[in-house]
Order: C-alpha cells, then structure tokens, then sequence
C-alpha cells in the first residue's frame, strides 16, 4: 500500500552562529544578521518521508510556513526528492506562537492528502518541540513524538521506536498518524544534481511578484505587472516548476485564530544574555587568578 | 480555553512512571508553593496512572495542599491522548490559574497537545517562574499577578520573558534539574481528592510492543555542578583530576564525545546534542575544544568556566570565565583553593 506524506518544514536562523553582532543594542535579535537554515531535524523529517515514498509508493509533500524567503527549502526539498511542495505565507500570521501556527499548518494540511504527517522534533530557534504535538491535535491524528526508528509500515500500520531519552518504547498505531523526527532516525540524502538541474529554476509567486516587480520598476502599470507576474507562473506552472503559494484564505483560516491576536503567549520582556559571543573574564593561571575566581563564584552562589 | 480565574489553583502534574514519581515535578513542588503563597491559591498536584495512590502522599509531604488523583488501569501506560483527556477535563472543571509539567519527554509530549486542545497558552522549557504584572504595549490596562514565563531562546542567546493575559489556564513545562527540590515533611497535611475523571471517552490509540528503562548512571540534569573534561585531558588516568575536581565541588562528571570515544569516560556522561543538555549553575570544561555539538549540549549553563591550553578554543566563546593554560596545573590549583579556602578574600 502506497503512503501519502506531508512533511512540515521550517526556515531558521542557524543559532549555533550566533555572534556578537547577531544581538542589537536593544537586546534583539538581529536576524538579517543571521544565516538562514533549513531547520535540521526537519532533513531528517524529510528523509523519513522520501524513504517511506521510495519504499512503498505514494507522495512526498513539504509545507512551510513563513516569509517568501522561506522558498529556499521548498526549493532544497524538491531538489532532494519531494513531489510537491506548498508556501503558506500571509503577512496576517506573522507573530504567531506555536498555537496559532499549528491552527494555521492543519487548515493547510487538511487540503493535502496525509496519511502520515511527519515533522522535525523541535526547530533550533526556539527548540520548543510544540507545534508537532499541537498539530496532531488539532487535525486529530495520532502522536508519535520522538521517533527514532521507523520500524515497520503495512497495511496502514505503522511501527515505531520511541526515544525517551532514558530508554525506549516501541509503538504501534494505525494511520493516519503524525510522527516526529530525531536527529539520529537517519542520514538525509543531499540534493540529486539531475534534480538540482531542474529545481533551481523552481519558484513560488511571491518570488516571482517580486522579480517582476524589481525587473518593471515603481511606475509600472499595475495591470501590467499583474499580467507579467501571471504569464511567468503559467510558465513554471507548464513546467511543474511553480512552487504553490497559499494565503490564510486559500486554507479557509479563522483570523481571530492567526497572528498575534490567534496567539496566547505574549512576550513581556527580551532580555540579551551577557557574556556571550567570547567576551569572557580571563583568570591568570596562578594561585592568586584561581583564588579570586573561586572567592567570586561562593559570593554569587554558584558554589559553596 | 477558560476564562481569567483569579481564585483558580496553582496545579502541577505529577509526573510518574512505574510506580515512582519523577523528580521534575518534586522539584516545581518549591517553586509552586511560592507562587500559591504569593496569590493566596491552594497548591495542586494532578495525579494519574494504575496503582499511584500511594504516592499522593509524598506530594503532599513535598507541597502540595491537593492532590488531585486519578488512578485508573487504563492510565498505567502514559498515552497522549488518555492523559490530555483526564487532564482537560479536570481542567475544564476545576479552572486552574497556572498549570505547570516537568520539560521532560513525557511533558513536552503531553503539555502541548492540552494547550492545543483547551486553545490556551504555552511556554516551553522555562529556567524561572515569577508573579508580575503586564501592560500589553499601546494600551494602559494592567494585567495584575500573572504568571511570568522566563526562558533562554534563540540557542541562549536571549532571555525571554512570556505571559499569557487572556486565554487561560497559563501554562508552562519548566527544565529538569533548574529548580532546588526541597526536603519533605511527613508532618505535612493536604488532602486527596479522588478526581474521578470522565474516563468514558478515552481512546488509546497506542500498543505498546515494548518498553525498556535504565537509570542513568549519573543525573547530568539534576546536577548544579558540572565538571566535564575532553580530548584535551589526555588519559583516561589523568581524567581522575575530574572527577576530584566534580568530588570537591559535590558536582557530576560530564564529559565531551571525544572523551567517551577515547574510552576515558562512560557514555551516561556525556553532554551535547547527542548526549544530554545540560543547564547546571557552574559548568566548568577542562581540555575540551568546545565543538559546536558540544556548546549546544551546555551553552545554557547559568555560568560557564573553561580551562583549556589552547586561546583560540572555541568553548571560550560560550565561557564567562577562561582560564589559559594546562589543566594538569590549573585543576590542583583550583581544588586546593576550594578544599582549604585559601587566599580567598571575604
């Protein structure tokens, strides 16, 4: 029996690069400062969805929910095997939390066909690991978290090895199911170059628009431009090379549940964390140095 | 979702698995009281699972004015769905002000799918809890005695502070090991509620094949004090000087994966991404480079002090405090100083 999978995706700052200037004066995070990245357990997501594709048939579908920019990955998931790929982006869900998100991902997902949706364990910006439960709720589906080890799929049942961190489970559920990913469940297969060769032409519409845009110039007539934009998507379209951009409408979402008025959580306070980004304190190496490291280590409490 | 409750109850899920309580919900135990104090609430611990009943009595013992217990054959096996069903409906009944779970597996599995399902708030892996008020900016209502959600975010780059003013109950999973657990007192009284739930409706949608548990044998979470050593330590002899170093300070012995790959440390010990991440008050890291895969494991330790030969390590770019030089010199040095007090200035 052949499997349809959607595999949700996300476009990260790499916070493991984090430096002095990624932090503004204000305490904020400077993202322009930051390269982006495909969230890394969301390769392994991604592996585990092609292998299932490759292993037993059916479709591999990568969604993701973000700025235009966002493209980039859709376009790396086509080059490493996805079928399909959809852009959720409307400027109406932009400070989401993880629970207006996953209302968001499910009226999404539900327009897909999904026996399994497969997600990364947790992104690493804010290493929350919700928005995989929250989307299993929300769309109904049985939760598998942590999956380590796909240990078997047949006849619409599917077997998996749960880490939990101080040990293991293996569980058996039937589909439709969503799953998420460890880092260790497997190796993602990089990009295929033939596939590469063809992919990299690969746009959403709001990359096109903007094109258009850039290409036309601020006086163009309006009409124009929407004509241009149109005539190039039909183009990529003809060649299955336009990457399917969805807005809140399009998924038929609740406004009242999107943005920041969809979300709970509000921030109160960012504050930057001091001494980072190699201002350290540098102690002689003497007995005098360690002396008066240890004495101002008991008087903060740290130890003693 | 349910709505402000400001006589709603402080709760905290007791997690536990065959037969025993984890320690994150005794440790949250300190930290709820504080807050019930503070908002003149009754402290409660949710309960589930088969034969738990015992138990109630240590979270009292550890707290806990209620203990709000449900034990039930069908709950012996944690599930997702189960759990958020009892959890829900007692929720939806009792209206609780605050909800808190332990940031461990099971908590971040559970607390999710509840917040998903009551479409209330909720904040990951908090480090600290406090009471205070909010303004959402551009207006001037005051939002009184809230629950304030601190958390390292972006890699631990920032420290964010999280509220949730309207859709209740608030919500958060707090880390393993941040919070000091507190002695018990048998002479403690509180009273058990048998919350009989609305089990009619659970659906397990699980089988469960197997299910295998070992202790760990050390609790790198649980520990305040870390002293991990690397590569750069050299043998597995000369890592005795860790373990004096960790026995000194009543710490736990980390090591990098390069150190348990070089066989001078067993794998229980290691940290990083893919051994534990640790978040201790003082992390102190002798001879190891600092790999990104490592820094990710304990770059959230409250205060970090690296000792290592080489100036260009990067483990200096997640230190507080550096120390250049060889950690068969500094580490004798460090342990008398803190066995004998000596030259340490009051």
């Amino acid at each position: 029996m052949a499997y349809d999978c959607v595999v949700c995706i996300k476009y990260v700052p790499d916070t493991k690069k984090v430096t002095g200037e990624a932090m503004k004066a204000d305490g904020t995070v400077n993202r322009a400062a930051l390269p982006m990245i495909y969230n890394p357990e969301d390769l392994n997501a991604l592996e585990l969805a092609l292998a299932v594709r490759d292993a037993h048939g059916g479709s591999v579908t990568v969604i993701t929910m973000g700025a235009p920019a966002a493209t980039e990955i859709l376009r790396d998931s086509l080059c490493r095997g996805a079928d399909a790929a959809v852009l959720l982006t409307d400027r109406r869900a932009a400070a989401s939390d993880t629970l207006a998100t996953s209302y968001i991902l499910s009226r999404a997902v539900k327009l897909l066909p999904h026996d399994l949706v497969i997600c990364g364990r947790q992104a690493i910006d804010g290493d929350t690991a919700q928005v995989g439960p929250q989307l299993a709720e929300k769309l109904g589906l049985t939760q598998i978290t942590y999956l380590e080890a796909l240990e078997g799929l047949e006849g619409g049942t599917i077997r998996a090895r749960r880490n939990l961190g101080s040990g293991f489970e293996v569980v058996e559920a039937q589909l439709p199911a969503l799953v998420t990913v460890m880092d260790t469940a497997n190796v993602p297969r990089p990009p295929a170059a033939r596939r590469i060769m063809k992919y990299k032409k690969a746009r959403s519409r709001p990359e096109v628009a903007a094109a258009v845009a850039a290409e036309m110039g601020e006086d163009a007539d309006k009409d124009a431009v929407a004509a241009e934009v149109e005539r190039r998507c039909q183009g990529l379209a003809g060649k299955g090379l336009l990457i399917e951009a969805w807005d809140l409408e399009r998924v038929g979402a609740d406004l009242a549940f999107c943005g920041r008025n969809g979300s709970p959580t509000k921030v109160h306070k960012i504050l930057s964390v001091v001494l980072t980004g190699g201002e350290y304190k540098e102690v002689p190496a003497t007995d005098e140095g360690v002396a008066e490291l240890v004495g101002e280590l008991i008087q903060e409490h740290t130890i003693g | 979702m349910i709505d402000v409750n400001r006589d709603g109850e402080v709760w905290i899920f007791a997690e536990a698995e065959q037969g025993r309580l984890s320690d994150v919900p005794l440790e949250l135990m300190s930290k709820g009281r504080s807050l019930a104090q503070t908002l003149s609430v009754p402290l409660g611990a949710i309960l589930l699972g088969a034969g738990v009943a015992p138990l109630a009595d240590k979270l009292v013992a550890h707290g806990a004015d209620k203990v709000y217990l449900v034990d039930d054959r069908r709950l012996g096996h944690y599930q997702t769905s189960s759990y958020r069903h009892v959890l829900c409906d007692l929720i939806t009944r009792h209206k609780p002000q605050i909800v808190l779970y332990g940031a461990t597996p099971l908590g971040r599995d559970l607390a999710p799918s509840v917040a998903s399902a009551m479409w209330c708030g909720l904040t990951a892996d908090c480090t600290d809890l406090q009471i205070g008020d909010h303004t959402p900016p551009g207006t001037d209502q005051v939002h009184k005695n809230l629950l304030l959600q601190i958390r390292p975010a972006f890699g631990g780059n920032i420290i964010a502070t999280i509220v949730n003013y309207d859709r209740w109950p608030q919500m958060a999973t707090v880390r393993e090991g941040v919070m000091p657990m507190t002695e018990a007192d048998p002479a403690r009284k509180g009273l058990i509620v048998d919350a009989s739930a609305d089990l009619d409706g659970l659906v397990l949608p699980l089988k469960v094949l197997q299910c295998e548990r070992r202790q760990k044998k050390v609790n790198l979470k649980a520990a305040r004090i870390i002293v991990a050593g690397g590569a750069g330590v050299g043998s597995r002899e000369s890592f005795q000087l860790i373990w004096n170093l960790a026995n000194c300070l009543g710490g736990a012995v980390g090591g990098s994966r390069a150190a348990v790959d070089l066989g001078y440390v067993d794998h229980d010990h290691q940290v990083g991404q893919t051994g534990t991440t640790v978040r201790p008050a003082l992390y102190i890291a002798c001879g190891i480079s600092g790999a990104v895969q490592h820094r990710a494991g304990m770059a959230e330790s409250a205060r970090v002090l690296a000792i290592n030969s080489d100036r260009h390590a990067p483990i200096f770019s997640v230190a507080h405090y550096g120390i250049v030089g060889d950690l068969k010199d500094v580490i004798p040095r460090l342990v008398k100083v803190i066995r004998t007090g000596a030259g340490i200035k009051a």
